[in-house]
């Protein structure tokens, strides 16, 4: 039956000779009679979050773009952006947003319904978004006039619009004056706009219920009235509407709310609702709702008894918010031997698995069965699991550990009886020479193990010919190449033209930080045509890509990734054409302006060098930024929303925890030495170089930093910049000054990695090279701060661990061959400046890696001006200029700039 | 005036083929781009082929009637890169409206001529307005993805004197081609409206949309049916598609847009994928092939080409629809 006495039964759509709704982002969505009930996400609203208004406040963009992915991969169709708030520059957000939006296909691809009750606001946002929209919302509260000028805007936009229950009298609070407004609003828009039907869509206002006031106990019933009219009368409309309302005087009990929300939306779409604002994670199913609360629930919505509201408040005050309690459950211990080891390996669980390996020895012929039989079913399970996205990285590290103890526990009673293993392939991975970052590939490695592919692993700063002879040697079925520095970029494309002068056929894997799909297709899969080289985005692609390669499948494989990588290169050369660039000249001619002014410039109050050895670890854990960390093991969100995350939380707190722990001894047992030298010295700018003095009679330059600088033609506000534009040039006469250091935290690491490694303990391994990494990016947070406090002296406020990591204080640290500077070479000088080696106990590989792995480098610019950007693409005069200046050949200078130019 | 909408219920229309191809030939040299307009700008001009419609209009004129001569019922104004935004590489902002204007102009007169000479084949002047060198969609920066090096507004400012030029120098048809951000299409369709009303006129439009890849997808990343989508609330008469692929590979998206559009729909394909050396080696004979699978299909409404076509391939579809 339907709640509206004029109608029966279920809505059903009857306008179906006037065409669907259709909107789109980067895909479409059709809204159809069969729809049902299309649900838009809620949360990137400032009214509505407190943690988006947060974020936006805070020009986090980031952390915002993550609130917009997380809508989209919970199920969102379109997404409702909201900017409105006294504290926010609205209209600069919404524009700042959607043009980040615009950025992320995995957001993009759903339509966005623009939100404001300000029309410039929503007509910025019009002017952003290349699909069709939805405005949220107009209405006659203004009257006529405005309300038909912004619905022609609309219609010229090419957007749907969300129509408001509100008119010159108000906002529509009863069935009689939802339905008058609705009609009213109806007319004007389809005889006198000409707006299409089907793009308009009606919020007849949910309200809350169960205020106590008498004169809402009908919000809902009304609304509920209203909607069944609407649909029944006005042809094509849809109804919409922002759901959370209704349980507005039950915040802070969500088992209550979830059922009301669960409970109306049933009933509201009965009646013809077709979308609505929700949040999916605060729904019930309604058929879980328990009897007795739906029972109290529906009393409110429907108005059913006088005592509604008081009943259901009582009955709410037993839901709330029951928690259940963890114990330890060892029950699993009483299944069958199969079941036990599947859950030990499943789990990470390593004891009892040497017990359960003893056992399972005697139950076999040959002890090798254990392994191919017993072992492999449970290590299929975790493949499985991983490969459904229900298992992520750490916990199959710990798979791996797992597995790796009890093969262990075997290996004497295999070789006993000398049997071999028959694994599904061998793969050779490295390093490539003159780079040393290797925790991408140990876990490519630990994973490709787990997937029964015998590991050849070089370690780190293996040269081509090395890698080459070992894959011969070792009758290999793939090479993998990784690295971490951009100057590894060219190292892999010389090892691919080694492979293909030898007419070697091995598939060549690549992977690592700054490699990309579009490196790989444009530079090396082209210098390497005898067999095929395969970009690898993550360890956990890596199983798909070699078990491809290995399979009969390899052919069809291999023509898909040569046509995409054709693709590839063709839109590369595409893109490449949209962009100019200037002259270096003309480059300089539009450098950053700073007015130059002596008040900006704070005297350092020692100049030199500063060396500080084994500092307090303790005291860096607090500087430590997370995030990055639980990137490293592929699990990408923001620390510490991480943890509430509905798939990965748990597996990123379990990780956090044992993160802690090897924290806690890392520092009691001091497994590793932080060392650090600074330096403060005079200098001055001469075009893009930075001229360094030995003392502040500026006579006798000690060294010369070059700058590159931005060539990109930009738009007529932007500047062409170079980080010597944030020092004062020499021609001002002013005294200025500039800083540089080297950090490191990876003195001893060594050692415990040696112990691990007997081990079979790979997640150890992995994690302490994870947390060393994270102390040294954390020493060089925390030495910047003294510094800017006390070394150099310019800065007097006291900064928030969390500002620090946003780099909110004044000054950068720009580290040599990354992107505001992006030449390798520039690191010799700054570490001869700094006698670093000497001091610190890192020291420069060929391709200028700094070893220990887990160390920093950078310089020091403290104007108040001075800000992080990328050089980007440079051009042939600028290298020109570089080599003719730093005395390097040209074409050496091209190869180690190769990432930022390319010969025409 | 024959009525356009009319024509194409009864049969399909050859659209011409590609002007830059054709300029190649000439061989031209700096003092063409020149000549009696811009004597004395200080840079360089040469490579800024709609200029010539101002100084070298006798070559122009030649072209469109080469085209027209091989069958072609509409012609595509020398305007694609006719907005003020495109013309700020040559600092020739100033020349904008002149360059529609006059283009429009010249391609009506040797329309007409054809006319006069066979009225039951009348032929129509598209206006041509190309997608801009900007991009409103993506980043020119891959370091700072919400940066933009235009603004809505901006390009519906610089599109708004290319209609007025193109409808001003007597245009039957206005075209937005060749778009690869939707956005910026979506400026340039907001443009015609506005300048629509203001003189008002109701010259039917035309859009072509680019499919990049072999995904299906536009470069700022839209589906055919999303692109479509997003720009069907304009009073359009043909949707379509143009460059970047060879007919062969717009086909299945030719197939959604009939599906889905309730307009004509219209092809205009390069004449196959760019070889090595960037040269577009299909015959006329081939690119007829492939277009007769079109028409057999009932795939399109109009059809010509785009990049490396000739006189010769536009003969040869004409041929097939005779």
């Amino acid at each position: 039956m339907s709640l509206h006495p004029d109608y029966k039964g279920k809505y059903e759509y009857k306008w179906s000779h006037l065409p669907n709704l259709k909107l789109s982002g980067l895909e479409p969505l059709e809204v159809t009679p069969e729809s049902n009930f299309i649900n838009i996400g809620e949360r990137t609203n400032v009214a509505g979050s407190r943690k988006f208004l947060r974020l936006i406040k805070d020009e986090l963009f980031d952390e915002a773009l993550s609130i917009a992915r997380e809508q989209v991969e919970g199920g969102a169709q379109i997404i409702d952006i909201n900017m409105d708030d006294g504290l926010i520059d609205g209209k600069m957000a919404m524009v700042q947003f959607l043009n980040l939006i615009a950025g992320e296909p995995d957001i993009s691809r759903v339509p966005i319904m623009i939100d404001s009750s300000k029309w410039e606001i929503i007509e910025a946002g019009l002017q952003c978004a290349q699909g069709k929209c939805i405005v949220n919302s107009i209405s006659l509260k203004e009257g006529k006039e405005k309300f038909i000028t912004e619905a022609k805007k609309i219609k010229q936009y090419g957007a749907a619009v969300v129509v408001m229950a509100f008119d010159d009298k108000g906002q529509a609070d009863t069935y009689e004056r939802r339905i008058e407004i609705c009609k009213n609003s109806y007319d004007i828009l389809v005889n006198e706009v000409n707006f299409p039907p089907q793009d308009i869509i009606f919020d007849p206002n949910v309200f809350p219920v169960a205020t106590g006031m008498d004169e809402h106990r009908k919000n809902a019933m009304d609304f509920f009235l209203a909607t069944r009219w609407i649909r029944e009368n006005l042809p094509g409309a849809h109804v919409s509407g922002g759901i959370s309302n209704v349980s507005f005087s039950f915040r802070g009990n969500n088992v209550v709310r979830e059922a009301m929300h669960s409970s109306f939306l049933y009933h509201a779409i009965k009646e013809g609702l077709d979308m609505g604002i929700v949040n999916p994670s605060m729904l019930e199913i309604y058929d879980d709702i328990p009897k007795d609360l739906l029972e109290h629930v529906e009393d409110v919505l429907f108005d059913r008894r006088d005592d509604a509201t008081e009943r259901l408040l009582t009955f709410s005050e037993n839901v709330s918010g029951e928690v259940k309690s963890k114990t330890a459950d060892l029950s699993w211990r009483e299944g069958e031997i199969q079941e036990r080891i599947t859950h030990s390996l499943v789990k990470g669980i390593a004891d009892f698995i040497e017990d359960d390996m003893e056992e399972t020895r005697h139950l076999v012929k040959a002890p090798i069965e254990v392994i191919e039989i017993y072992l492999m079913n449970g290590m299929n399970v975790v493949g499985d699991l991983f490969g459904a996205g229900k298992m992520f990285l750490p916990q199959v590290v710990k798979s791996a550990r797992v597995m790796k103890k009890a093969v262990a526990y075997l290996l004497p009673f295999i070789e006993a009886t000398k049997t071999e293993s028959k694994a599904k392939g061998k793969i050779l991975l490295a390093t490539v020479k003159g780079d040393v970052h290797d925790i991408g590939k140990n876990i490519v490695g630990v994973v490709l193990g787990c997937n029964n592919y015998d590991i050849v692993d070089m370690g780190v700063m293996v040269p081509a010919d090395k890698i080459l002879a070992k894959a011969i040697e070792e009758k290999v079925d793939i090479i993998g190449l990784s690295g971490l520095i951009t100057p590894s970029l060219d190292e892999m494309v010389h090892v691919a033209k080694e492979m293909e002068l030898q007419k070697m056929n091995f598939p060549l894997l690549i992977g690592g930080a700054t490699t990309s799909k579009v490196h790989t297709a444009v530079k090396i899969d082209q210098n390497y045509k005898s067999g095929q080289t395969v970009y690898v985005l993550d360890a956990s692609r890596s199983v798909t890509v070699v078990s491809n390669l290995l399979s009969h499948k390899k052919d069809e494989f291999v023509s898909d990734i040569k046509a995409e990588y054709e693709k590839v290169r063709v839109n590369y050369a595409k893109k490449k054409g949209f962009k100019t660039y200037l002259s270096l000249e003309d480059a300089r001619a539009n450098r950053y302006p700073i007015k130059w002014d002596k008040k900006d410039i704070t005297t350092p109050k020692i100049l030199g060098r500063k060396a500080l050895k084994n500092y307090d670890l303790q005291e860096l854990r607090g500087y430590i930024d997370w995030t990055p960390f639980f990137h490293t093991w592929e699990l990408r969100g923001k620390y510490p929303a991480i943890f509430e995350h509905e798939t990965m939380g748990v597996e990123a707190k379990k990780l956090f925890d044992d993160a802690q722990k090897m924290l806690d001894t890392i520092i009691a047992e001091q497994w590793i030495t932080a060392n650090a030298v600074i330096g403060l010295w005079p200098a001055n700018t001469v075009d893009d170089d930075i001229e360094i003095y030995t003392d502040e009679t500026r006579t006798e330059v000690m060294h010369t930093q070059y700058g590159m600088r931005q060539q990109l033609k930009k738009s007529a506000a932007a500047n062409n910049v170079c980080v010597s534009d944030f020092i004062a040039p020499k021609s001002t006469g002013i005294k200025d000054y500039i800083g540089g250091f080297v950090v490191t935290t990876g003195l001893g690491i060594e050692d415990k990695l040696a112990v691990f490694k007997a081990d079979h303990d790979d997640y150890n391994s992995i994690l302490l090279k994870a947390l060393a990494d994270r102390l040294a990016e954390a020493f060089a947070e925390r030495l910047h701060e003294l510094v800017r406090q006390e070394y150099w002296g310019y800065e007097t406020k006291t900064y928030e661990k969390g500002e620090l990591i946003q780099e909110k204080y004044q000054g950068i640290r720009p580290a040599p061959g990354y992107p505001a500077n992006p030449d390798h070479t520039e690191k010799p000088g700054l570490f001869r400046i700094l006698d670093a080696t000497e001091l610190t106990g890192v020291s420069l590989t060929e391709s200028m890696a700094m070893m220990p792995a887990s160390s920093v480098s950078g310089w020091y610019f403290a104007h108040p001006e001075s800000h992080y950007f990328g050089v980007g693409k440079v051009t042939i005069d600028q290298v020109e200029r570089l080599a003719d200046a730093k005395g390097i050949p040209l074409e050496r200078m091209k190869r180690w700039l190769s990432s930022n130019f390319e010969e025409a | 005036m024959t009525d356009i909408r009319e024509v194409l219920k009864e049969r399909i229309l050859i659209l011409d083929g590609a002007m830059g191809t054709m300029i190649q030939r000439y061989k031209l040299e700096e003092e063409d781009f020149r000549k009696g307009w811009f004597e004395d700008h200080p840079s360089s001009l040469k490579g800024n082929n709609d200029l010539l419609s101002l100084t070298r209009p006798d070559i122009i004129k030649a072209i469109h009637a080469e085209y027209l001569a091989a069958g072609a019922d509409i012609i595509e104004t020398n305007t694609f890169s006719g907005t003020t935004i495109a013309q700020a590489d040559y600092q020739l902002e100033k020349a904008a409206y002149d360059i529609n204007y006059h283009g429009a102009k010249i391609a009506k007169e040797v329309c007409e001529e054809f006319t006069k000479k066979n009225p039951n084949k009348p032929r129509f002047v598209a206006g041509s307005i190309g997608p801009t060198n900007v991009t409103l969609s993506i980043s020119p920066d891959v370091n700072d993805p919400g940066f933009r090096n235009s603004t809505f507004e901006k390009l519906v400012t610089a599109y708004s004197e290319q209609t007025r030029g193109l409808i001003e120098g007597g245009s039957d048809i206005l075209l937005v081609e060749t778009i690869f951000d939707t956005l910026n299409a979506k400026a340039a369709l907001f443009a015609i409206k506005s300048v629509q009303d203001e003189l008002k006129t109701s010259i039917p439009i035309m859009v072509s949309g680019t499919i990049t890849d072999a995904s299906g997808r536009t470069l700022s990343g839209q589906t055919t049916e999303a692109f479509l989508i997003s720009v069907q609330h304009a009073d359009i008469l043909s949707i379509g598609l143009n460059c970047a692929l060879g007919a062969n590979a717009l086909r299945p998206y030719l197939q959604v847009l009939k599906a889905k559009a309730p307009f004509f729909v219209s092809a205009h394909p390069n004449a196959g994928l760019p070889n090595e050396m960037g040269e577009y080696d299909e015959s006329p004979e081939q690119m007829a092939a492939q277009i007769k699978t079109f028409l057999d299909e009932g795939l399109v409404n109009i059809v010509g080409g785009c990049c490396g076509t000739t006189p010769e391939h536009i003969k040869a579809m004409a041929d097939l629809v005779k």
